[in-house]
């Protein structure tokens, strides 16, 4: 009776120790894809995601002494289980979401703000949610969908000698809430500036896209910017060769931009463009301390065959955002074991420079911005990227340029203030 | 030729070619429904399985690489050789028989005599199984697929139609492959089930498997058949549109295609799910030239093809080709 005793017991503190997390851990849970249609995309993002918090740990004992924890949960890119997810992974002591998703977004904006937990969502989401006087737990920094189309706008005025009034540009979007973000920014970039704007759109999952591109070949744009995603891409640059359109006059969002938009094309999809809010490529020092602490230890995340690519270094660079709000939080609480109400804190409070930039290993990686109450998505910097089929690799081909806020930031005002009010919610910063 | 004529034409044609990829979709679910009554939910699964082995063997790559690295602590990825595309169809076609046999053995055997809803929802387990196996065997990431097909606009058609209208069509050289491979290969499964012995015992067993199985057809042979030719239409499926956008896992969504033309040409035709993909391809591209596109933003391809096999559903339920079901009490 006594042995039994006693092995119930040890059974009990077994399961204990290994259920329970360790009380201090900084939990950065990640709502990854890795199956289903999209996967190609979720992978490359979740492996980035989780090396660099594996590179903390290794290298630096973690954030400010506490070691870093990142509970993955599957989404395949399902709304419904992206929510799941976060009601699941929130209890564990979560202290910031990044749902790799719009659709996950806008479900989880009046969630996490009832929980008092910050969400970042760089580069997709709300686009209004950069008003943080009315979304007060949602950040977009450093660039939303809206800075993208101005910036591709502003790279065809550049081509274009800074006359685009007699110019023609075709949208082709998915036909969803992201591909529609951007439609209303060109409409009054298009006043601004006199181009004709032919609004194209592409029903999910956009595997057939002869009418799209045949209506591009009866038109003759001379721009095509598309705001795709999965399979849409692929297929879309796979017509445009068809068609034989010019594919340095054929310029994608982020989301439109990675490896597996351009591969399977093959030699053909050489020149086709790419906006983006981060560098490209594997050449920097954080790599060599991936590369030690974390490839070479075999604790890759993944396959560990993911490393420099587009939406690896997506990850990768989301994960350096957070962990350093981390840090802003733990500086301005005084403490090391911070909450999720102090990490919102500490990304309101954000400051990120070029000098930050390189003491973390990503030299010119990045555009500076410094987060504040009001400002949640800092100041807009896109750059353009271009795709080298021979060379198999994406090239930067300008600098980062920044939006045009003339334009984007009444749109902003307006959005959120009708957000606002619908929502009955006050000015937070006031 | 007034320009507009020209454009209509030109969406016509390309209405005919994306609705023979359609039908070579629909084809699979037709066989299998023919001979078994089963809607296969995974015949979209199976076209992306297909496609995903091809690439796998052409590349040389070592299945279950992600599995055995894990387990082994090994680096395994390749085994450092490619194989020609034509020993590699073959290959992907035994691969594909190995399946049917499998599918059989392990899981439709067992299922003999149940309500057709079982089925179906077996089928819909089968998908995401195979989805995962798919997976495991040769990871999630997108692949380019070079048989050695033609894509691109085809020079002569372009040519030709300028100098007859002043307009160059454009045709896509991928899609004349994928006309021809469509039309001999519904002429080999006709001739197939009207002039072979196991076509006439398939046929049999699709009209009432008791009275075949007394006559000493052996159901298991015809349904490994049946699922082994849905296997080989798959894979011709999967050559098609993986070699158009790279074989990934939203191939399987190819299946969303095929439902319509499968409503309009009938579940249980050959001919009819040629029929219903030409019809489709061609209503939704006429209507998105003409309607959609100037006067409703465009995007209405897809429900647009769903409400024209609603319409024939109305009047027609069997479709245009299907069988009409008479139950007598």
């Amino acid at each position: 009776m006594r042995l039994k005793m006693k092995l119930g017991t040890m059974a009990v503190a077994a399961l204990m120790t290994a259920g329970a997390p360790a009380m201090a851990e900084l939990v950065f849970p990640s709502l990854s894809y890795r199956t289903g249609p999209y996967a190609a995309g979720g992978i490359p993002f979740a492996d980035g995601y989780a090396d660099y918090f594996t590179l903390l740990n290794e290298r630096d004992g973690g954030i400010g002494g506490e070691m870093t924890r990142v509970p993955e949960c599957e989404t395949a890119y399902n709304t419904e289980k992206g929510v799941e997810c976060y009601e699941s992974t929130k209890g564990e002591g979560a202290l910031v979401y990044q749902p790799l998703s719009t659709g996950i977004t806008y479900q989880l904006i009046p969630k996490v703000t009832a929980d008092d937990i910050p969400m970042l969502t760089s580069g997709l989401g709300r686009t209004s949610a950069k008003n943080g006087a009315t979304f007060s737990h949602v950040f977009n920094f450093p660039a939303n969908y809206w800075d993208g189309a101005s910036v591709a706008i502003k790279h065809i005025l550049e081509e274009e000698g800074g006359d685009i009034s007699d110019k023609k540009i075709a949208l082709v979007y998915h036909n969803s809430a992201y591909g529609k973000e951007p439609i209303r920014t060109l409409q009054e970039l298009s006043k601004k500036h006199g181009f004709e704007l032919v609004e194209v759109p592409v029903d999910h999952p956009g595997q057939e896209q002869k009418s799209q591109w045949l209506q591009i070949r009866r038109d003759k744009p001379d721009y095509v910017i598309m705001y795709g995603w999965g399979v849409m891409n692929q297929v879309a640059v796979q017509e445009a060769a068809n068609i034989r359109f010019p594919m340095d006059k054929f310029i994608g969002i982020w989301w439109s931009g990675s490896e597996n938009d351009v591969l399977p094309a093959g030699d053909k999809a050489d020149g086709y463009k790419a906006l983006t809010f981060h560098n490209v490529g594997s050449d920097y020092p954080l790599y060599d301390d991936l590369q030690k602490y974390v490839y070479d230890a075999g604790k890759a995340a993944g396959n560990g065959d993911q490393t420099g690519t587009v939406l690896y270094n997506r990850g990768v660079y989301a994960a350096m955002l957070v962990a350093e709000a981390a840090k802003t939080a733990q500086e301005i609480h005084g403490t090391s074991a911070i909450t999720a109400s102090q990490m919102r804190d500490g990304m309101e409070n954000l400051n990120i420079t070029e000098a930050k930039m390189a003491e973390l290993g990503l030299p010119n990686f990045g555009p500076e911005f410094q987060v504040s109450c009001e400002n949640h998505g800092g100041n807009g910097f896109v750059a353009v990227t271009q795709w080298d089929a021979e060379a198999q690799e994406w090239k930067l081909v300008s600098d980062f340029m920044q939006s045009d806020q003339d334009v984007i930031q009444p749109l902003i005002d307006e959005d959120s203030s009708a957000y606002a009010s619908e929502n009955n919610i006050e000015n937070t910063c006031s | 030729m007034p320009e507009q004529l020209a454009f209509t034409i030109e969406v016509f044609l390309n209405g005919l070619m994306a609705g023979v990829l359609y039908a070579l979709v629909a084809l699979g679910f037709v066989l299998i429904y023919k001979a078994s009554g089963i809607f296969n939910y995974a015949q979209g699964v199976m076209a992306l399985f297909a496609a995903l082995t091809l690439v796998g063997i052409i590349d040389g790559q070592v299945p279950f690489y992600h599995l055995i690295n894990a387990i082994f602590g090994t680096d395994i990825h390749y085994f450092g050789w490619k194989v020609n595309s034509l020993v590699a169809i073959v290959v992907t076609m035994l691969v594909m028989i190995a399946l049917a046999w499998m599918v059989q053995r392990f899981v439709f055997r067992h299922l003999v005599g149940q309500e057709p809803i079982i089925l179906f929802m077996a089928t819909i387990g089968l998908a995401y199984f195979l989805e995962g196996v798919g997976d495991l065997m040769w990871g999630s990431e997108i692949k380019t697929l070079d048989v050695g097909l033609p894509q691109g606009i085809n020079a002569t058609i372009d040519e030709a139609t300028f100098n007859l209208t002043g307009y160059g069509f454009f045709i896509d050289n991928l899609d004349i492959i994928a006309s021809i491979v469509a039309a001999v290969l519904v002429i080999v499964l006709v001739l197939f089930a009207q002039y072979t012995k196991q076509g006439r015992a398939m046929r049999a067993v699709a009209d009432d498997h008791q009275a075949a199985l007394s006559v000493g057809v052996s159901l298991n042979f015809i349904w490994i058949l049946v699922w082994s030719l849905a296997g080989f239409v798959a894979l011709v499926a999967g050559i098609m549109w993986g070699t158009k956008s790279g074989v990934q896992f939203s191939l399987s969504l190819i299946a969303l295609k095929a439902l319509p033309v499968l409503m309009l040409g009938g579940f249980t035709s050959i001919p009819g799910a040629i029929v219903g993909g030409l019809i489709i391809g061609v209503g939704e591209k006429l209507f998105e030239f003409l309607i959609g596109a100037p006067f409703l933003g465009g995007a209405t391809e897809n429900w647009f093809a769903y409400m024209l096999a609603l319409v024939f559903l109305v009047f027609r339920p069997q479709g245009l080709f299907g069988e009409k079901i008479i139950e007598r009490v």
